[in-house]
C-alpha cells in the first residue's frame, strides 16, 4: 500500500501552473507561464528587478490570484472555494519571507508553536518538544526559544523564520530571498542549512533569489522569467544553452558556468 | 493514507505493528488517545515493529519517544531513514526549564523600575524642549531655516481638520449642560444664572479640557505613530544623514501648530458650547437670545476667556511634546509602537488634567465675578 502512496504522490507534480497571466491595469507582469516543478527539486527563480517573480511566488502561495490562469500545489487550487480544502493545503507548504516576518509580539518560541497551536490537536508538552526539536534543526540553542525577534540578529531571524515554515514539515518551501541582507559567509551557512534539512527531510524548494551563490549552493534547477514570459526552464546546463540576453547578462563573466554546473548537485 | 497500530500478543511475546504515515496530518484524532494507547502498550516492553511505516515526522517521532518514556526500547526494528529521525529527537537537549523563582522584593523593584522610567521620560521631555529652545534661538538667527511647510501641514492637519468634531462635541455638552442646571435652576427659581454657570465652566474649564483630550486622541497619537513608523523604516536616521535635524523639522514644527492650534480650537469649542447652551435654554426656559448675550460679558470677565487660551496653549505644548518623545522611542516592532501610542495618549490626557488642576489653584482669585 505505502509503494502505491509514494507513486502517486510522485506523479503530482508539487506546483503546476498553467497559463497564468497577471495584470496590474495596464501594466501586464506575466503573459501566458507555465511551470511544472516535481516533488524534490529545488528551482532558484531568477529575473531580472520588476520580471515578476516575487508576484509569481506570491501566486504560488495564494496571496494573489493571478488574472488568469490556475496555479495548482500538490494537484489542489491552491484558492480553492472550499474553505477546508483551502487550509489543507496551506498547511502542506511553508514560506519563508524575506524579513522574516516573525511575529514581533511573541516570543522566538510561541513563534515556532503558532502554527502548531492552530493545529489543536497538539498538547502544550508535545507543542514544545517539537519547538526544541526545531530549533535544534536550525542549530538555535533552546535558550534562544526566549527572545523576542527584536532581539534577534539577521541571520537569527532567517533562521528562526525557517523553523517556523519548517514547523509542521511542509513537502513545499517557498523561499523570497532566502540571503538577502546576509553576510557572504552567514549566507553559505544558510545555504548549508537548507540543503541539510532538505536532504533529512525531502521537501521540495521554490526560492527567488539574486544571489548567484546561493543559486550555486541550492538550486538544482533553474527558472528564468524576462519578457513576462518564463524564458527557460531546466537544469542550469539546459538554461545556459538558452539564447536570451537576459540569460547572457546575469551568467556573464566573472561567473563561470563550470561553477554553477558544479553546485548543482 | 493514516496512521496504523496493531498489536499482538503470542507466546514468544507481545509485539506492536506500526504502519502508514506516521506524519501531523496522517494521525489519528485524538491524538491524546494514541499517545495513551502508546504508553500502555510500551509498559509491556513488547517487540516494536516499524518497517512497514511510510512516513515518520518529527511530531510522531516526538509522541513515540515519550511513549517509550524517552529512551530506546529494547527491541526495535526500524528503517534506517526512520532511525535517523527518531535519533534527532534522541539527541534533544532535555533542557530543564529555568525555575523562576519569585523575588521576595518584586514589589519594591517593580515600584523602583516605574519611578526610574518616569524619571527616564521626564528627564527625556525636558531635553526635548531644551533641544526645541536652541532650534528657535537658531531660527531666530536664520530664518529662513524655519520650517513653513511643515508647520502650515500641521496646524492644517490638527486644526483645521479638527473644527467639525470640536464643534459637535460642544455643542452637544453645552446642550447637556444647560439642560441640567436648568432643571436645578429652576426649583430655586434662579433660571437667569444659567448664563453664569455656562459661561464660567465652558470658557474657563470644559473648553479647554475637552479640546486637550480631543486633540490628544486625534493629533497627539497621529503623531506619535507617524514618528514611530519613521524609526521603525529608518527615516529619522535618513534624515539625519542628510544633515537635517529632526527635532527642527519633525518635533518643532508639531508643537508650534499644536501651540497655535490648540487656543483657537478652545475658543471655538467654547463658542459652539456656549450657542448649544443657549439654544437649549432657550427650549427649556424660554430665556430669550437677547437676554442672554447680554448678560454673559457681564456674568463671565474677559480674563475667564484668556485664563481658557492660556490653557489651551499649554495644553498644545504638553500634547505635541509627549507624543513627540514617546515616538522617538518606538523601538522597531509591532508591540512597541502600539504600546508607546496608548502611554503617550494616556500620559498627554493625564498630564492636561493635571496641569488644569494647577491652573485652578494658581487662578482661584482670577476672574470669578463678585
Amino acid at each position: 500500500m505505502s509503494t502505491n502512496a509514494d507513486a502517486a504522490t510522485t506523479t503530482v507534480p508539487a506546483i503546476e501552473i498553467r497559463g497564468v497571466w497577471t495584470r496590474f491595469g495596464d501594466n501586464v507582469v506575466h503573459r501566458d507561464i507555465d511551470l511544472r516543478i516535481d516533488a524534490g527539486q529545488i528551482v532558484g527563480l531568477v529575473g531580472g528587478s520588476g520580471s515578476g517573480k516575487t508576484t509569481l511566488l506570491r501566486e504560488i502561495v495564494g496571496l494573489l490570484a493571478p488574472s488568469q490562469g490556475t496555479v495548482k500545489l500538490f494537484g489542489q487550487d491552491v484558492l480553492d472555494a472550499d474553505p477546508a480544502r483551502r487550509l489543507a493545503v496551506r498547511r502542506r507548504f511553508g514560506m519563508l519571507f524575506q524579513q522574516g516576518a516573525l511575529f514581533s509580539a511573541l516570543s522566538v518560541h510561541d513563534n515556532i508553536a503558532f502554527p502548531l497551536r492552530e493545529l489543536r490537536c497538539l498538547d502544550e508538552e508535545t507543542i514544545h518538544d517539537l519547538v526544541l526539536l526545531k530549533l535544534a534543526m536550525v542549530e538555535l540553542e533552546p535558550r534562544h526559544g526566549r527572545l523576542m525577534p527584536a532581539e534577534l540578529s539577521g541571520g537569527m531571524i532567517k533562521r528562526v523564520a525557517l523553523a517556523r515554515a519548517l514547523s509542521l514539515e511542509p513537502e513545499l518551501l517557498v523561499l523570497d530571498e532566502p540571503t538577502a541582507g546576509l553576510d557572504p559567509d552567514r549566507s553559505a551557512n544558510f545555504v548549508k542549512l537548507i540543503n541539510t534539512l532538505q536532504h533529512e527531510l525531502h521537501f521540495t524548494v521554490v526560492m527567488v533569489t539574486h544571489d548567484i551563490d546561493t543559486l550555486n549552493g541550492l538550486a538544482t534547477r533553474l527558472a528564468v522569467l524576462a519578457d513576462q514570459r518564463l524564458v527557460a526552464h531546466g537544469t542550469t546546463a539546459d538554461v545556459l544553452a538558452v539564447d536570451h540576453p537576459f540569460i547572457h547578462n546575469f551568467f556573464a563573466a566573472g561567473r563561470p558556468a563550470a561553477t554553477i554546473e558544479q553546485g548543482g548537485h | 493514507m493514516t496512521a496504523t497500530l496493531i498489536a499482538v500478543e503470542n507466546a514468544s511475546g507481545a509485539r506492536v505493528e506500526l504502519a502508514g504515515d506516521w506524519t501531523l496530518t496522517g494521525l489519528p484524532r485524538p491524538i491524546a488517545d494514541l499517545e495513551k494507547r502508546l504508553r500502555e502498550l510500551a509498559v509491556a516492553d513488547p517487540d516494536w515493529q516499524l518497517q512497514a511505516v511510510a512516513k515518520l515526522d518529527s511530531a510522531a517521532a516526538i509522541l513515540l519517544w515519550r511513549a517509550w518514556g524517552r529512551r530506546w526500547p529494547a527491541s526495535l526494528s526500524i528503517s534506517p531513514t526512520h532511525r535517523r529521525v527518531l535519533e534527532r529527537v534522541a539527541n534533544l537537549p532535555t533542557a530543564p526549564e529555568p525555575v523562576v523563582r519569585r523575588d521576595p522584593l518584586a514589589g519594591v523593584l517593580w515600584l523602583g523600575r516605574q519611578v526610574l522610567t518616569a524619571i527616564n521620560h521626564l528627564s527625556g521631555m525636558i531635553a526635548l524642549i531644551g533641544q526645541m529652545l536652541l532650534d528657535l534661538a537658531h531660527l531666530s538667527r536664520h530664518p529662513r531655516d524655519i520650517p513653513w511647510r511643515e508647520f502650515s501641514a500641521n496646524l492644517y492637519r490638527s486644526g483645521a481638520q479638527a473644527l467639525p468634531v470640536t464643534a459637535l462635541i460642544g455643542v452637544l455638552i453645552g446642550i447637556v449642560l444647560s439642560y441640567l442646571s436648568a432643571l436645578q435652576l429652576k426649583a430655586f427659581g434662579a433660571d437667569v444664572f444659567v448664563v453664569n454657570l455656562l459661561g464660567i465652566s465652558i470658557v474657563r474649564e470644559l473648553g479647554p479640557v475637552l479640546v486637550a483630550v480631543l486633540v490628544a486622541g486625534r493629533s497627539g497619537s497621529a503623531m506619535t505613530a507617524q514618528i514611530g513608523v519613521m524609526r521603525v523604516t529608518e527615516e529619522i536616521d535618513a534624515l539625519a544623514t542628510m544633515g537635517v535635524s529632526r527635532s527642527l523639522r519633525l518635533v518643532l514644527p508639531k508643537v508650534l501648530a499644536l501651540t497655535v492650534a490648540v487656543p483657537l480650537l478652545v475658543l471655538w469649542c467654547s463658542t459652539a458650547g456656549i450657542v448649544g447652551g443657549m439654544v437649549a435654554a432657550k427650549l427649556q426656559m424660554d430665556l430669550s437670545y437677547g437676554f442672554f448675550i447680554e448678560a454673559l460679558p457681564r456674568a463671565v470677565p474677559v480674563a475667564n476667556l484668556w485664563i481658557g487660551l492660556g490653557k489651551g496653549m499649554v495644553f498644545g505644548v504638553l500634547i505635541a511634546v509627549i507624543a513627540c518623545h514617546f515616538g522617538l522611542r518606538v523601538e522597531p516592532n509591532t508591540e512597541s509602537l502600539s504600546s508607546r501610542t496608548t502611554t503617550a495618549v494616556v500620559t498627554s490626557i493625564t498630564v492636561a488634567i493635571l496641569v488644569d488642576a494647577i491652573f485652578a489653584i494658581l487662578t482661584r482669585g482670577v476672574g470669578i465675578p463678585l
